[in-house]
């Protein structure tokens, strides 16, 4: 097989000097926010993110898939499918990471491992479509990853009473559910410091038994 | 979301794609690659190499995530995986694991972080 790779140059744009990691940066964690299309997810990576929000790639056809296998190459039945993601420096050793994610489970193999190390996972919510979120709250419990429901307020969405959105999404006691402003900086940190507090609790409970 | 830079690999065709793994779709990489694990290159780019692995090193010469570099070189995760299997086994770039997944939720961790999101 031949590298035919050198005829394009390959892309050197990297990160601006003042968006590179410290060389100490020595470990990372992630939270996925994870919620249906147009619900704000990227809007909440961006208002937190130290950088700006870069995208990643994945394709249903498998690089190599059906290579030979001419309507593989095509193209026709590979679809492209993004992930927006962030970056917030926690100290000088840690860095956390946050992807945005459809809400369709569907999509959720492209990125192997997304879930798991997870810290944890926020499920942003749109009141004009609860369907979406039921069933990324039912994966998540079938995945034990913990989260919590940000409510994101849409001018147009009717709005309930948070007690009363606990209800309708059949969520358990524990779990926080929080309003928000995506747009907003310290909403979205907000929003980001209560699953931190609820993880601390968990973490809490676990060291007492 | 745009792509910064834009660049000549955004069109990255299957077949493209390809050839830049030389057909393979997994990954020789000693150590399992997460999306956050931490990339650094352990020495400058040499001469002849193949450009998407030059561009791999040029790009890690400080810490960065397999996720910013799939971003960056507009490669999927899936390629530079592949891509980051190679270099891990000639030595060109160390991988730096995300937190284990055994040590969640860890208190000491979650504290940092939330000490972390409170100076934001
Ligand atoms: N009023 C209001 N509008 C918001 C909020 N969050 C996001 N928006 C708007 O909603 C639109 C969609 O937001 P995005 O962040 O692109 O949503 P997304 O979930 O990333 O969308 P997809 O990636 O396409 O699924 C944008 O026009 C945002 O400005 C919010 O909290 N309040
Ligand atoms: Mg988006």
């Amino acid at each position: 097989m031949d590298f035919k790779s050198s005829e394009q140059p390959a892309r050197t744009t990297g990160p601006r000097s003042e968006d590179a990691l410290p060389e100490t940066a020595a470990a990372a964690v992630k939270v996925v926010i994870v919620g249906g299309f147009g619900v704000g997810k990227t809007t909440l990576v961006g208002s937190v993110s130290e950088i700006r929000p870069l995208t990643t790639e994945e394709t249903m056809t498998q690089a190599g898939v059906g290579i030979d296998d001419t309507s593989g190459i095509d193209g026709k039945t590979s679809t492209t499918v993004a992930m927006d993601f962030g970056r917030i420096s926690i100290n000088e050793e840690l860095v956390l990471y946050l992807f945005g994610t459809p809400g369709q489970e569907r999509f959720w193999f492209l990125w192997r491992g997304l879930f798991e190390g997870a810290l944890g996972a926020v499920v942003l919510v749109d009141t004009r479509r609860l369907e979406v979120s039921f069933d990324v709250i039912g994966r998540l419990e079938e995945r034990s990853v913990p989260f919590v429901v940000a409510v994101n307020s849409f001018p147009d969405a009717p709005e309930y009473p948070m007690e009363e959105l606990r209800g309708a999404l059949d969520l358990p006691e524990s779990v926080p559910i929080v309003p928000c402003d995506a747009r907003q900086r310290s909403s979205s940190r907000n929003v980001l410091v209560t699953l931190m507090r609820y993880l601390q609790g968990l973490a809490m409970a676990q060291e007492a038994s | 979301m745009s792509h910064p830079g834009g660049g000549d690999w955004e069109e990255a065709s299957p077949e493209r794609l390809y050839v830049i793994t030389g057909g393979r779709s997994s990954t020789s990489a000693p150590v399992e690659l997460d999306l956050v694990t931490l990339i650094v290159a352990r020495s400058r780019p040499k001469p002849g190499m193949q450009p998407e692995h030059a561009a791999i090193i040029e790009l890690c010469q400080s810490p960065l995530s397999v996720a910013e570099v799939s971003a960056y070189t507009g490669l999927p995760v899936s390629v530079v995986t592949v891509l980051l299997g190679d270099l891990l086994a000639d030595n060109r770039v160390v991988a730096r694991a995300p937190v284990p997944p055994a040590r969640l939720p860890d208190r000491a961790l979650i504290e940092a972080v939330i000490d972390g999101l409170q100076k934001l």
